[in-house]
């Protein structure tokens, strides 16, 4: 009696038995296909990769990893299961907390969203990244001496994301810091003092 | 997430070639949607076909408007200064949405595709006909705090996440997209449809079709528009009820209004209504209140959503107010 | 002591946290390391009717499908595996939502959670019960070893004549803890040898709990847990996905890690449960309560007890000649509920504060002032507090909010169009102690090695036990390494019930001392000789004796002070508040914290945690209420 609604779908059993034949379809240029295609004229379907293990190379920090994953690895898990960077945390895997926040070309981004496939090519960088060897980046500075952090683990996100929004050039009051801060939160509630933190890596008056 | 294959395009021919020859193929872009979903199991192509390297980035200000490439992302649109010039409530609904890190990651064209928050849909153990067809709606008699009020049927109450959509529709927005047959222009406010009996039914588009661009049309009403939006949080949550409002002002009369709403429809929901009571009218808040009472006509509620009739009719007064300067 | 204990010294692991150095659990490497994926109930009552999983173990990389059918034997329940009762695939009866049903043990973990999601499951399922009002309550024979009713006189008589009352009903909502690390468990078997990787407030617990649960001894089993990334109670025991992944292991004979995703933690984690509480106050015209009531209502699961005890602080906060504190549970089909970040305080406290707040205005008395006049030096037991600084921290609260500003009439105060509002209320909580250890090693170069089974969740241990032991032996705190989180360390109770530093840091300090006292017999000097001098001059006797290090040991329990004394922390929260009166937004505009809560050893570190604790009330007033008809949790 217990119901499971579309946990299993027969689509998508039959699109994995398909698979062969399409691909085979697309490359025979088959009978089946060409009404699909009449309209585009001579353009060719996409070679793809994949579903199994692909060669993806990610230049991480400074440094190209070459690494062979399935298409469907996030960045984040990349990160933290195939290369030991894990200093990028999972805290929801979807989207919504922030703690997998690194920068890719220099913007702030939620590695548990981005394929690690899709991030080939770009410069992606983690909080391992920040610090210059004992130097500590200035952000990560005013964390430490300002207490923005109890537990540690939205901590590297949270460091990310300040130093994008400064090279963002957000304005530095405490209203705007909160709210371009937004999308990384702390169940240990340590907002006031990561507010400080930030402000005062931004060189904020207060 | 189910494995699947990953093709990269450089052309859009290709991509749409890819796309329509496979009908377990989907787009992806900035991926804050389909991957998430993804991961949910409500969805699962057997291919992605990666279109971040296509040419439709760009965002252009003319003299006829703002054209934005489907694949700006919404951060770079928010930032861009002829639209939030031109049209206020565009730039501010993009600021409302999301998170910064979302706002950086997710596009124009995936903006306006994104697909309902409702946590049946999301949620593959429980009944819901746009999911799973013929399975039920579990939102009508169950938890349906965030569900629609107005636009929605026996089958389907959810309601349209998207900030971005309740603002183009109040700017008279017109969507790009290539398909094909080559490429057309589908008006804003006919680009999404209500779930009547099939909810699984969203947009216009056609399997393969690509969005190429939104164009936001240079307009008086636009210049003077406001998105308001109201919900539990202070920030990075999704809309109970919001509004985008877009008033033409001349000498204390209302020479033309557009009022969308958000939070309460399976799409974004343009209120003829309260246009028709706003449109010739003085711009007073005599008017605005009586526009606003007009934009909650039809709607009803399912039990636990029932105060977003009073809302919606408070927050379009409020928008109002401030999109005719008043506020 | 110096001026090290008390300053604000800044966190000893910051450094590792602020550069991602700190390994939480599922970041330790492991050799050979497999991953499990659950697979939950999607029914909250009925049984396992069938489990497909033939597809399932032919997909690639799958190692394992452990279901009831072919799961270990282990014991899930009874005196020795102790609270939680474990629901671990020993049967195939389904008692709640997200309830465990199989574990699916893959080589990556997109391929474990990929066919976890593939595995049909059908259930027999019966009607949940998931509303109290259906289910009929009982009395628990006891509440966190206290009996679950507290009378003092005759409460009820004192309403039925007071001069003015109030009686109301208040209930607050399921809450779940959601730290920002989901739970996190690696497990491997070497031999009968277990050793575990896991995200918990508790080591020592952790391990005796496995070791009943595997029927080995004691000695077998190895918990470590250096960083946790938040626990609030949840991670204070020992929940089915641990022992889960040791079963996975056993099955797979290879390392499994299981980490739940963030919809699992809605499941078998704990949460606090749903609570009814009915609060009246009797008092004179001129404010004094004569009575009060509180009974409170709450949830538990239909295999486990687990009572919410929010009546318990109406025994503490207020001065009362009459009292009648209840306690009853509710079974339903959810998951055992767990102590939760002021376990019986929060919700209580909503519950009691409301109802003076209620008072107060039925008085026509402010609010400070009727908390003030029912202050007392003792609890309801009759036993006199060992401190109490209620009134202290209502009025320098006050004070620094602007209370004085208020006008107490309702929609009285505004800015623009926003209402204006002042609120206040009383807090509370326990000191406890438990029996702890430590071990403390003064080395000739200088360096101090110290060690405590106990775990620093986030509130400052290793730094608070660093200054703790670096004042004793007159050395900089940087040459202190505080080592914590190792069940192979002296024994420390749970970080949990504001119990930890009390503890560990008393056997820390003893441990420090007894390095004193052993190099005073080395030197053959007189120990008052030694008492105070600095760390470089014991430092200088090792050396002028040859010794590499001396180790210090010691074990310290609480002595009978709470036979004589009622022992809490008190402090008052002060909001100011934002209302729009059209589109019914709240917002806080301001949130003033004072508290004495005796020895503070660290300041920076209290602060925060007296920042985390109002973040967490303010969250929970502000989170809204999720029903559910069908028993399942909305995430």
């Amino acid at each position: 009696m217990g119901m499971d609604f579309g946990k299993v779908t027969r689509r998508r059993f039959l699109l994995r038995a398909m698979l062969p034949a399409i691909a085979a379809g697309a490359a025979a240029g088959s009978p089946r296909l060409s009404g699909a295609l009449a309209a585009v004229r001579s353009v060719s379907v996409l070679a793809s990769t994949g579903p199994g293990p692909i060669p993806v190379t990610l230049n991480v920090n400074g440094t190209a990893h070459a690494l062979r994953i399935e298409p469907r690895v996030t960045l984040l898990d990349a990160l933290r299961e195939r290369l030991a960077l894990t200093g990028t945390k999972k805290g929801c895997d979807q989207g919504t907390c922030g703690a997998c926040t690194v920068l890719v070309d220099g913007r702030r981004v939620n590695a548990c969203l981005t394929l690690a496939v899709m991030a080939q090519g770009k410069a992606v960088t983690t909080i391992e990244g920040l610090a210059n060897g004992e130097q500590l980046h200035p952000v990560q500075a005013a964390f430490l001496a300002h207490d923005g952090f109890q537990c540690g683990y939205c901590t590297p996100g949270q460091i990310l994301s300040a130093v994008a929004l400064i090279a963002e050039k957000r304005p530095t009051d405490e209203a705007s810091v909160r709210e371009w801060m937004s999308g990384n939160i702390c169940r240990c509630g340590a907002y006031p003092n990561i507010v400080a933190a930030v402000r005062d890596a931004a060189g904020a008056r207060s | 997430m189910n494995a699947f294959r990953y093709a990269q395009a450089h052309d859009v021919a290709s991509a749409m070639a890819t796309v329509a020859a496979d009908p377990g193929a989907r787009y992806v872009a900035g991926g804050t949607n389909v991957i998430d979903l993804m991961k949910e199991y409500v969805e699962q192509p057997s291919l992605l076909v990666d279109i971040t390297h296509l040419p439709l980035r760009a965002i252009d200000a003319s003299a006829r408007g703002v054209r934005v490439g489907a694949l700006a992302a919404m951060s770079d649109v928010a930032d861009h200064a002829a639209v939030a010039r031109d049209f206020p409530a565009v730039a501010q609904a993009l600021l409302l949405s999301a998170s910064p890190q979302l706002r950086n990651m997710a596009t124009i064209g995936g903006n306006v595709m994104q697909r309902t928050r409702c946590a049946y849909f999301r949620d593959v153990s429980q009944a819901c006909n746009k999911r799973a067809p013929g399975s039920g709606c579990a939102a009508i008699a169950g938890v349906n705090r965030q569900h629609a009020v107005v636009g929605g049927s026996e089958h389907c109450i959810c309601t349209h996440p998207s900030d971005l959509a309740v603002a183009l529709l109040a700017v008279d927005a017109v969507v790009h997209v290539r398909g094909r047959a080559g490429e057309r222009t589908i008006p804003f406010e006919r680009f999404h449809v209500l779930p009547g009996a099939t909810p699984q039914r969203e947009t216009v588009l056609e399997h393969g079709d690509l969005i190429t661009a939104v164009e936001l049309p240079p307009s008086a009403h636009a210049r003077s528009s406001y998105y308001l939006k109201v919900r539990d949080r202070a920030s990075y949550e999704f809309a109970l009820v919001s509004v985008a409002a877009a008033l033409d002002v001349t000498g204390g009369t209302v020479r033309a209004a557009r009022v969308a709403l958000g939070g309460v429809a399976p799409k974004p929901w343009r209120s003829h209504d309260a246009e028709a009571a706003l449109t010739g009218r003085p711009a007073t808040a005599a008017t605005f209140a009586a526009a606003a009472q007009a934009a909650t006509r039809g709607m009803r509620g399912y039990g636990q959503n029932d105060f977003k009739i009073a809302l919606t009719q408070r927050a379009v007064a409020r928008a109002l107010a401030h999109a005719g300067g008043a506020a | 002591m110096t001026a090290l204990v008390g300053a604000p010294v800044d966190r000893v692991d910051g450094r590792l946290k602020v550069t991602g150095a700190a390994k939480y659990s599922a970041e330790i490497a492991v050799p050979n390391l497999a991953y499990g994926a659950l697979v939950l109930s999607t029914v909250a009552n009925g049984r396992i009717a069938q489990v497909d999983d033939a597809a399932v173990r032919r997909m690639p990389g799958v190692l394992a499908v452990m279901t009831p059918a072919n799961a270990p034997r282990v014991n899930a329940s009874g005196p020795q595996v102790g609270y939680p009762v474990l629901r671990v695939l020993q049967d195939d009866l389904v008692h709640y939502d997200r309830q465990p049903v199989a574990v699916v043990v893959a080589d990556t973990f997109e391929r474990a959670t990929d066919a976890a999601a593939m595995l049909r499951v059908r259930y027999d399922a019966a009607p949940p019960a998931t509303r109290m009002n259906g289910s009929s309550a009982y009395k628990p024979a006891q509440v966190h070893g206290k009996d679950a009713d507290t009378r003092k006189g005759d409460a009820e008589a004192a309403l039925a004549s007071a001069a003015v009352k109030v009686d109301n009903t208040y209930t607050t909502p399921v809450e779940h803890h959601n730290p920002m690390e989901p739970h996190a468990t690696i497990a491997l078997w070497e031999g009968d040898r277990l050793t575990v990787y896991d995200a918990t407030q508790g080591v020592i617990g952790a391990r005796r709990k496995l070791a009943a649960v595997f029927g080995v001894p004691t000695e077998n089993v190895r918990v470590v847990s250096r960083f946790i990334g938040g626990g609030f109670g949840s991670k204070g025991s020992s929940w089915p996905h641990v022992t889960l992944a040791a079963m996975a292991a056993k099955l797979t004979n290879r390392p499994v890690k299981i980490v739940l995703s963030r919809p699992q933690m809605f499941g078998s984690v704990g949460h606090r449960p749903r609570t009814e509480q009915r609060v009246a106050l009797a008092a004179g015209s001129d404010g004094k309560l004569t009575g009060i009531v509180h009974q409170t209502t709450a949830h538990t699961s239909v295999f486990d007890e687990f009572v919410e005890p929010s009546g318990l602080i109406s025994t503490v906060l207020y001065g009362t000649p009459s009292l009648l504190v209840t306690h009853r549970a509710v079974r339903l089909n959810t998951a055992t509920p767990t102590y939760m970040r002021a376990p019986g305080e929060s919700s209580g406290s909503f519950a009691l504060e409301s109802a003076m707040d209620e008072l107060a205005y039925a008085l026509g008395v402010d609010p400070v002032e009727l908390r003030v006049r029912n202050d007392t030096d003792r609890d309801a037991d009759g036993l006199p507090f060992s401190s109490r600084s209620l009134v202290q921290a209502l009025r320098a609260g006050a004070e620094r909010i602007g209370w004085s500003r208020r006008d107490p009439r309702a929609r009285s105060m505004r800015d623009g169009n926003l209402l204006v509002g002042f609120g206040v209320a009383a807090a509370t909580y326990p000191m406890n102690r438990s029996a702890a250890s430590a071990s403390v090693q003064l080395r000739a170069d200088g360096s101090v090695l110290a060690r405590s089974a106990g775990v620093d969740i986030g509130t400052g241990a290793y730094t608070v036990f660093s200054q703790i032991v670096a004042d004793t032996l007159g050395v900089p705190v940087q040459r202190v390494r505080m080592e914590l989180g190792d069940s192979a360390f002296p024994i420390a109770p749970n970080a949990g019930g504001s119990t930890l530093t009390a503890s560990a840091g008393s056997a820390l300090k003893l441990a420090a001392l007894d390095v004193r006292a052993k190099l005073a017999a080395l030197d053959g000097a007189d120990p008052a000789s030694l008492a105070s001098v600095n760390g470089d001059a014991l430092v200088a006797i090792l050396r002028k004796h040859g010794t590499d290090a001396i180790d210090g040991r010691a074990d310290a329990k609480p002595g009978d002070e709470k036979k004589n004394f009622s022992m809490h922390s008190f402090g008052a929260q002060f909001a100011e508040v934002r209302v729009d009166p059209e589109l019914g937004t709240v917002r806080l505009a301001r949130f003033v914290n004072a508290f004495g809560a005796g020895r503070i050893l660290n300041e920076k570190t209290a602060k925060s945690q007296y920042i985390g604790g109002a973040v967490w009330g303010i969250g929970m007033r502000c989170s809204s209420t999720r029903a559910s008809t069908s028993g399942r949790a909305g995430s």
